[in-house]
């Protein structure tokens, strides 16, 4: 005991070589993202040195070609996918995680925990042709044209799915043991001392989970791509074509010149700041419960 | 913690300086041996005029292509200036251009695509227009089922959409898209999965894949039908040359370079990039 409490208190010297690593990475990381943003601002510059911010907002539509510049039906696109994903997703991968944990018997937990692992491991490309030709059309007998905000909303939640499984799985593992001796003491059903005790004391987790796998969402590309038919429009209903931002880019970007470049690196800049808004949100949330 | 904000910030500026300063190649070809062929002009000519190029320079170790994109008119100005060896225009070259000398390396050309599905054979130029701009948004309306007409677009930049917008005479403004499509393959799946749709890809890709299962039609334009050989013909109107342009006669290695370019030794790279070849 003696020796753990100095060892807290003042670092030995491999530690505190260890230390200062680690620091000099995290150093690193934090310049990288400061460089990122340097470098959007950067390039989305030539236009925003002639064109008003506001522009971005108030403008007939998207055609950069002909100098129109809004970027709202894509913001709005990007926040109705992703929330959306997030709806669906949330429940069942906290479901999934609840069987592996707590339901399944131990050999078939591994087994479980194997298969949404390998589900993780998908390339997104994949998902987006199988919502191409398989989900689309199965959306369209429902409404045309298929693609659409739903599609998204459904390849989407099936890509973050195993994010979210996994990061709560960890996070249930990670409880002390105490816990749930604690619970059986006091004669806790199963069902009770998961509601009661587990998710409660895993709720930093699961929040740290589905912002993990908000951030998926959103940063997603080549997928959405594929299935959310892209018309720069706000939607009306979930069967509506939108447009991402990061879709925006892949779309637009290999063909772009001048200021229709640029306007392309300012979509990505509002895309990393809907980012930081995000992580920022999910800072106070966590400060928030921590000061409850 | 004074001292921790210190190295971040001193850490953050020789990051930001590196990334700033521009680090100059190092080269270890003898410059004198090299002879460099520069070429400047249309987006769509220079993925494959960089793909020749590479295959030119195996061929030539003593070569360097240099290609750099900004638009067909770029690459006529350039080329008229003596700013680039050689400029590529995606276009034929107009009346007050006649002075320069252009070279056809390929041919590109635009089909209409329909779901094999879909009982409509034939669609007449304004139908085309009044579907692409939302006048017309049921097939009963052109002889077809009575289904909403599902209509797929292009992204914004590309030379595709460039060129169909002004074969209709339409501004980008004007159309009506209910699915927005990057490249060609995406256009083929999107109308293959969906009865009800019409797009438009590069005559060389929908040929191939119509021939090989998918379930797309070409639709004819003017009465002409969309096909490579057409194309090759020049009678089908939706279509245009790939050109190279040049100031004088060519002599030397640009005459070299052209005329590797029309060879049906870069056949096979043209075919990849869905272009027709004009070499036998």
């Amino acid at each position: 005991m003696t020796s753990s409490q100095r060892n807290t208190l003042s670092l030995s010297r491999p530690d505190k070589k260890l230390a200062a690593l680690l620091r000099l990475c995290a150093l690193v990381s934090a310049a990288v993202v400061l460089l990122i943003m340097l470098f959007l601002i950067d390039e989305s510059r030539p236009l925003l040195d002639h064109l008003q911010l506001s522009r971005f907002f108030t403008d007939r539509s998207w055609h950069p070609v002909q100098g129109l510049y809004n970027l709202t039906p894509m913001l709005s696109a990007t926040l109705f996918s992703t929330a959306g994903a997030l709806l669906l997703a949330l429940p069942l991968g906290i479901a999934s995680a609840l069987f592996s944990r707590f339901y399944a018997p131990p050999t078939l937990a591994a087994w479980y925990r194997r298969l949404i692992e390998l589900l993780a491991g998908i390339p997104s490309v994949v998902y987006g042709f199988w919502g191409l030709t398989t989900v689309a059309p199965w959306v369209a007998r429902l409404h045309p044209p298929g693609v659409s905000l739903l599609t998204a909303i459904l390849i989407l939640a099936l890509m973050i799915l195993p994010t979210v499984a996994l990061t709560v799985d960890a996070a249930l593992a990670a409880l002390p043991v105490s816990h749930y001796r604690g619970a059986a003491a006091l004669g806790l059903s199963r069902w009770g001392m998961i509601s009661g005790v587990a998710l409660p004391a895993a709720r930093a987790g699961i929040a740290s989970g589905s912002m993990l796998a908000a951030g998926r969402a959103m940063g997603e590309t080549m997928a959405v791509l594929m299935v959310a038919g892209n018309v720069v429009q706000h939607p009306h209903s979930l069967f509506d074509s939108v447009r991402t931002l990061t879709a925006n880019i892949a779309l637009e970007m290999a063909y772009a010149m001048g200021d229709h470049r640029a306007a392309l690196f300012a979509s990505g800049l509002a895309l990393m700041l809907m980012v930081l808004a995000l992580v920022g949100a999910a800072e106070l949330f966590k400060w928030k419960s921590a000061h409850d | 913690m004074k001292k921790l904000i210190l190295v971040v910030l001193t850490l953050i500026m020789i990051i930001t300086a590196w990334s700033y300063l521009k680090i100059e190649g190092i080269h270890f070809d003898n410059e004198a041996d090299i002879e460099k062929l520069i070429l400047t002009g249309s987006s769509t000519v220079a993925p494959l005029a960089a793909e020749i190029g590479k295959r030119f320079e195996s061929l030539n170790p003593n070569v360097r292509v240099d290609v750099q994109t900004g638009g067909s008119s770029r690459g006529v100005n350039d080329a008229r200036a003596g700013l680039a060896d050689i400029g590529m225009a995606s276009r034929a070259l107009k009346d007050s251009e006649a002075d320069l000398h252009s070279y056809t390396i390929a041919l590109d050309g635009i089909s209409i695509i329909v779901n094999e599905a879909n009982p409509v054979t034939s669609l007449t130029q304004q139908q085309i227009i009044d579907i692409y701009t939302g006048e017309i948004t049921n097939w009963k309306a052109v002889g077809g089922n009575d289904r909403p007409i599902t209509v797929v677009n292009k992204a914004e930049g590309h030379s595709t959409l460039e060129l169909f917008l002004h074969h209709f005479g339409l501004q980008n403004t004007q159309v009506k898209p209910h699915v927005v499509i990057g490249d060609n393959q995406q256009g083929i799946k999107t109308v293959a999965g969906n009865p009800d749709a019409i797009g438009y890809v590069s005559v060389g890709s929908a040929e191939y894949e119509a021939s090989h299962g998918v379930s797309i039609k070409l639709l004819p334009l003017q009465n002409i039908a969309a096909s490579v050989k057409n194309l090759r013909n020049r009678t089908f109107p939706l279509s245009r040359p790939l050109n190279l342009v040049t100031k004088n006669e060519p002599s030397g290695m640009i005459k070299t370079f052209i005329e590797f370019a029309r060879s049906e030794q870069v056949n096979d790279i043209i075919a990849a990039q869905y272009f027709v070849p004009v070499a036998p």
